[in-house]
């Protein structure tokens, strides 16, 4: 499997913001004064008309998006997610999400797969943030392939979206011809009946490889992907959690408010189950190579089953 | 309309506000009061709108960035008849459509949500944004503080207006110098507010807040002006037409009690006569 092709969500977005605008007459494109990080550029390049950049300005830019959605438009606030979920929060809560505008927010280089830059441009906090706003719709897409159905299945959804993508390239391991992307509804990548592994964003496939490992030396790993933090697939949860009894979590993010908490949050209510949750700990990031980091934090196969391991 | 219609109305409007923050024991007088006259100069002279089509395409849009003025807003739109005047005594009451801050999902004939302040303005920039992608003929009006625009976002809206000359676009500062903590000179000052706005790449006009000439001409201008968008400085009386709320930064945020209630109501009442007797 090592050599499936690497591609970092930031281009499936820019890539399918393209398509999208063929079949969403409506929709246009904001940045921040970081078109070609985003990769909004890509949409400039073939739409240069519909691409407004706000400058360094990330509160202006959600508040000019509330105000275009008003007027029947499908924005598409691009900025890194440190910036979009974080500096503008209050902007996305009450310009954006108490009015429940169309408004979409395309956040690259979450989590610390950013790299060099280091913690000031690490956001680790912004699924917890925006999923703790009502009606937010939170998504958190794995790969390529998941990264462009995400960005459709937001056009097609009518009401405030949070995307998330990365900026390291990492392995398309969906693939296009049976894939399928429902917001609300969690992949099963892999049946095991010993534990499940509930993954989302870029550790879903390193998860994916841990769980093939613990296979051969006969344990039995269930893994789930979850594309949507909010609304969370809280029925396919419950069920792998009845049925292999223990429950690890694997994200891009602080351990505290993202994927582990929403679902130690529908577990401890309905269906007591011990949970493992596997992201960065209560700490920021720090610089140094995207993939590097991914290691050194434990978000690689290895680091995966490792943790896993003690768990069992 | 003539002057003493819009007088009429205005005079009307003030006791709808008074009526609403004595009904809410809360809310924010000062702020709606001083912005009376320039919500009935937009409603029943300058905007295109129809209260029996709320969200036609083709309106003008108002947005509320100083949001907590709601009800001079409400007061303003029962008038025109977008909702009944009655309904102004549920102001903030559990259940009442009408939200302490202005809410686009449940009143009608308000455009945008908005109440936390800095954030209006970037939301009419948007609107404006809009129209001139589709190359619609409307416009759109936001109506700030001068407290307000102590907040960075202002500036933010203001300089991508300006850069993108959107002509379609009117930013009046309601100018009563006073906010929570007493005058804005003494806050933190925005002045020149003129020169700030200027150098933004506005056209700049001055004009006063309770003349209906004066807001004419103002509005006039905003409309002849191309390339560039314009903001309306309006000299404004904070408390205006209740006597003892008048430049009171007390009166920001507080509601009446019966007997003040009874007293500002009388006032306004008597000035409401001596209009229909002119």
């Amino acid at each position: 499997m090592s050599e499936l092709v690497k591609i970092a969500t930031r281009d499936s977005y820019g890539n399918a913001l393209v398509a999208m605008a063929e079949k969403y007459k409506n929709l246009v494109v904001l940045d921040a004064d970081l078109a070609s990080a985003t990769k909004t550029g890509i949409f400039k390049k073939a739409y240069p008309k519909l691409h407004f950049d706000c400058g360094i300005a990330e509160s202006n830019m959600m508040g000019i998006a509330a105000g275009l959605a008003t007027a029947g438009k499908i924005p598409w606030a691009s900025s890194f997610a440190m910036f979009a979920a974080g500096r503008a929060y209050e902007q996305v809560r009450n310009s954006i999400a108490y009015p429940h505008l169309n408004v979409k927010i395309g956040a690259t280089h979450a989590g610390v797969s950013v790299g060099e830059d280091g913690a000031t441009h690490q956001c680790l906090e912004d699924l917890a943030l925006m999923r703790v706003i009502p009606g937010m719709v939170v998504l958190n897409p794995a790969d390529d392939i998941e990264a462009k159905a995400a960005v459709e299945a937001a056009c097609a959804y009518d009401g405030p979206v949070y995307a998330r993508f990365g900026r390291l390239a990492t392995p398309v391991f969906n693939t296009g011809a049976d894939y399928k992307f429902e917001i609300g509804k969690g992949i099963v990548l892999k049946e095991g009946k010993d534990l499940t592994i509930v993954a989302t964003g870029l550790p879903v496939y390193e998860a994916l490889l841990a769980a093939e490992k613990f296979e051969q030396e006969g344990v039995s790993v269930k893994v789930i992907n979850i594309h949507t933090i909010k609304p969370l697939d809280e029925k396919l949860i419950l069920a792998a959690a009845k049925e292999t009894g223990k429950v690890v979590t694997v994200e891009e993010h602080s351990i505290i408010g993202g994927l582990g908490s929403a679902v130690c949050e529908v577990l401890s209510e309905k269906a007591p189950t011990p949970v493992l949750r596997i992201g960065v700990n209560d700490e920021f990031g720090q610089s140094g190579p995207g993939g590097e980091l991914i290691k050194l934090y434990g978000l690689d196969a290895e680091g995966i089953y490792k943790k896993v391991k003690t768990f069992l | 309309m003539n002057e003493l219609e819009l007088k009429k109305i205005a005079n009307r409007v003030r006791q709808g506000i008074i009526e609403g923050v004595y009904s809410a024991k809360s809310g924010h007088p000062g702020g709606s009061l001083s912005a009376a006259d320039i919500y009935t100069y937009l409603y029943f002279e300058e905007m295109n709108v129809d209260p029996k089509d709320p969200r036609k395409a083709d309106r003008d849009r108002f947005v509320l960035s100083k949001g907590h003025t709601a009800p001079g807003y409400y007061a303003t739109l029962a008038e025109r008849g977008f909702f009944p005047v009655e309904d102004l005594k549920t102001l903030r009451h559990v259940g009442s459509y009408l939200q302490g801050h202005p809410d686009r999902k449940h009143i009608p004939g308000v455009d945008m949500s908005s109440g936390s302040l800095g954030q209006g303005i970037s939301a009419a920039v948007g609107m404006a944004l809009a129209a001139k992608i589709d190359g619609d003929a409307y416009r759109t009006y936001t109506l700030l503080g001068d407290g307000e625009i102590q907040e960075g976002q202002v500036w933010e809206a203001a300089m991508f207006a300006g850069a993108k000359k959107l002509d379609n676009l009117v930013v009046i500062v309601d100018n009563n110098n006073l906010q929570i903590d007493g005058e804005v000179s003494e806050v933190n000052t925005p002045y020149p507010i003129t020169d700030k706005f200027a150098a933004f790449n506005f056209h700049v006009v001055e004009a006063d807040a309770h003349d209906f000439n004066s807001l004419k001409a103002a509005f006039d201008e905003a409309k002849a002006t191309k390339g560039m968008p314009t903001a309306i400085i309006a000299k404004s009386v904070k408390g205006k037409g209740v006597s003892f709320m008048e430049n009171k930064a007390g009166w920001h945020g507080k509601a009446p009690n019966d007997a003040e209630y009874e007293q500002a109501m009388e006032e306004l009442k008597k000035a409401g006569e001596a209009l229909c007797q002119n």
